[in-house]
């Protein structure tokens, strides 16, 4: 017998709420009410019904007063997300720019410097790559493990983040913080937790790309 | 004048507290138990059409609420306040609970002990006059509990026989200050210390915290005086078989012999055929078992009076991982039926 009468009360207020924009905070606070007390009535039938037909129909009921319930609460966020969003301190988007360019910059140059020495004494280019890139891992590792790295990150941001030292203070920080939870379920478990996501990802697309060139070829 | 506090933990409650509604709603395997048919609501399956378990949980510890609030007619904004807490992660279900319900809030964790936590603050926050209307309420779910505190739920390890089987439950209750004509009294409740004998293994929570649950249950009875066949009833949250025995072994050494009507909620609400190893666990274990069995038994007069104590195992992940031991804690309250 209530359920009709809730059933006309939700069809009711979702015409109220189209205007939602001309009613005062009271009358939203009676709105959720409202809608407080016709979800507690529900649960209260859905508890009592036995049959899944009529379970199902209370609960179709039910989500239809969580909708709105959703749309009193996102026109609540919105208004606020406003007030916020003029409030907000302003992101210094060129400092960082070129901060981020220097470090990155910076880290490039040092990587070109050690591959030309090498390249100098004699390696050949493609294994003189790969040394260049193991130098800058160990001294990205080990410029973590001093507390240097995390400096340069923070002044530096996207800069510090993208060449390969970044990639190897995502392996190194992890390691160093887990480690007092041992070496299986603190290290071992937890080590990718930030890189896990380029090593699972990466490896998937390296597969696609060599796929794809063997294919073409 | 009488105090309001007895020997070193006991509280006494001068102005007798009611518990004037509650509901419990349990998952799948609760509802195929043993105590199946006494919860308000038994959920088709565990994650009961929500997008992820910790949203499920959240459903079922609001639902719970408002099926106690609704079989009062009352609204969420009657109730002066609002205690819970759960097992997740900085409470949340709780906390998300709270925000959709708008009442005064006070988060709460005491592990698996938290309703009974729950019902003693909330006890008092009505004894001291601070309200006249308090609502409480905890819940656990089998799979947030294992992904958060063991394994992935999907992964296959065989569970040791002295694990306990979390609980997919809630139950909630609306404490009200009404002495007159009210079927359940809280009288007493007793706050309990933490203990730690060195047990640290999280797969049987049970001996960890019986020692506990003994304390309490002993320290209760010397500083009242009473004797445990004043009792209907004393029964533990969630020992499961193993932490039951050995609660009762040590309440026995401290000179009082409980054997005779001594329970546990974890033991009650699954049958061993279920096999759950030693039990039941978790914040939903007392919650619903007290909601769904106990209290309609008061209320029928088939038990005059209970002593709840709910049991909580107080470790995280990190703390197991780092070799910490496992610090346990129990609450106990008295309810009293009024026939």
């Amino acid at each position: 017998m209530d359920l009709k009468e809730i059933n006309m009360r939700v069809q009711e207020r979702q015409r109220d709420l189209l205007q939602i924009k001309n009613f005062n905070d009271a009358e939203i606070q009676l709105i959720n009410e409202e809608l407080q007390k016709d979800y507690q009535k529900l649960v209260l039938f859905e508890s009592k019904a036995n049959d899944k037909e009529v379970r199902l129909t209370i609960k179709n009921l039910r989500n239809k007063v969580i909708e709105q319930q959703d749309l009193v609460k996102k026109y609540l966020q919105i208004r606020y997300a406003r007030l916020v969003n003029k409030s907000a301190p302003k992101i210094p988007v060129l400092k960082n720019a070129l901060a981020a360019f220097f470090v990155g910059g910076t880290i490039c140059v040092i990587g070109q410097i050690i591959l030309n020495v090498i390249v100098l004494n004699g390696v050949p280019n493609k294994e003189a790559t790969a040394i260049t890139l193991m130098v800058m891992v160990f001294i990205s590792a080990l410029l973590t493990g001093l507390g240097i790295y995390d400096e340069i990150g923070r002044f530096g941001g996207a800069g510090s983040m993208v060449p390969i030292t970044g990639f190897a203070n995502s392996i190194v920080s992890p390691a160093l913080e887990y480690k007092r939870e041992g070496y299986v379920y603190g290290i071992g478990a937890k080590v990718f937790t930030i890189a896990g996501p380029v090593l699972l990802y990466g490896s998937l697309i390296s597969v696609i790309i060599g796929l794809t060139f063997y294919i073409i070829k | 004048m009488q105090s309001k506090k007895i020997g070193k933990q006991t509280i006494n409650y001068l102005h007798p507290v009611s518990i004037v509604s509650f509901a419990s709603i349990v998952g799948p395997k609760e509802g195929q138990g043993p105590l199946g048919s006494s919860f308000d609501y038994i959920l088709a399956d565990n994650l009961d059409g929500e997008k992820s378990w910790e949203k499920t949980e959240q459903k079922m510890l609001e639902h719970s609420l408002a099926l106690a609030l609704a079989k009062k007619n009352y609204l969420a904004k009657d109730l002066d306040y609002f205690l819970a807490g759960d097992l997740l992660n900085q409470i949340v279900c709780s906390n998300f609970t709270a925000r959709a319900i708008g009442t005064p809030f006070l988060g709460i964790y005491g592990a698996c002990s938290t309703l009974v936590e729950g019902l003693v603050l909330g006890s008092i926050l009505i004894d001291g006059g601070y309200g006249s209307r308090v609502g409480i309420a905890s819940s656990s779910h089998h799979e947030t509990a294992e992904r958060q505190l063991r394994f992935p739920t999907e992964l296959g390890v065989q569970r040791t026989m002295t694990a306990q089987w979390t609980v997919t439950g809630s139950g909630a209750y609306i404490l009200e200050d009404n002495p007159n004509g009210a079927d359940i009294v809280i009288t007493q409740g007793i706050i309990g210390k933490v203990i730690d004998l060195g047990q640290a293994n999280a797969m049987d929570m049970g001996a960890a915290m019986a020692p506990a649950a003994a304390d309490t249950i002993t320290q209760y009875f010397k500083d009242t005086g009473r004797k445990p066949e004043d009792f209907d009833l004393i029964i533990t949250g969630d020992l499961g078989n193993i932490g039951r025995v050995l609660c009762q072994q040590l309440v026995l050494q401290s000179g009082y012999d409980i054997s005779k009507n001594y329970s546990d909620c974890g033991v009650l609400i699954y049958d061993p055929a279920q096999d759950t190893h030693a039990g039941g666990s978790g914040c939903g274990c007392s919650a619903s078992v007290l909601a769904g069995y106990l209290l309609p038994q008061i209320i029928e007069g088939k038990l005059r009076n209970i002593f709840l104590v709910g049991t909580g195992a107080l470790l995280s992940p990190t703390s197991a991982q780092q070799g910490e031991t496992i610090p346990c804690i129990a609450h106990g309250i008295v309810i009293q039926g009024n026939r």
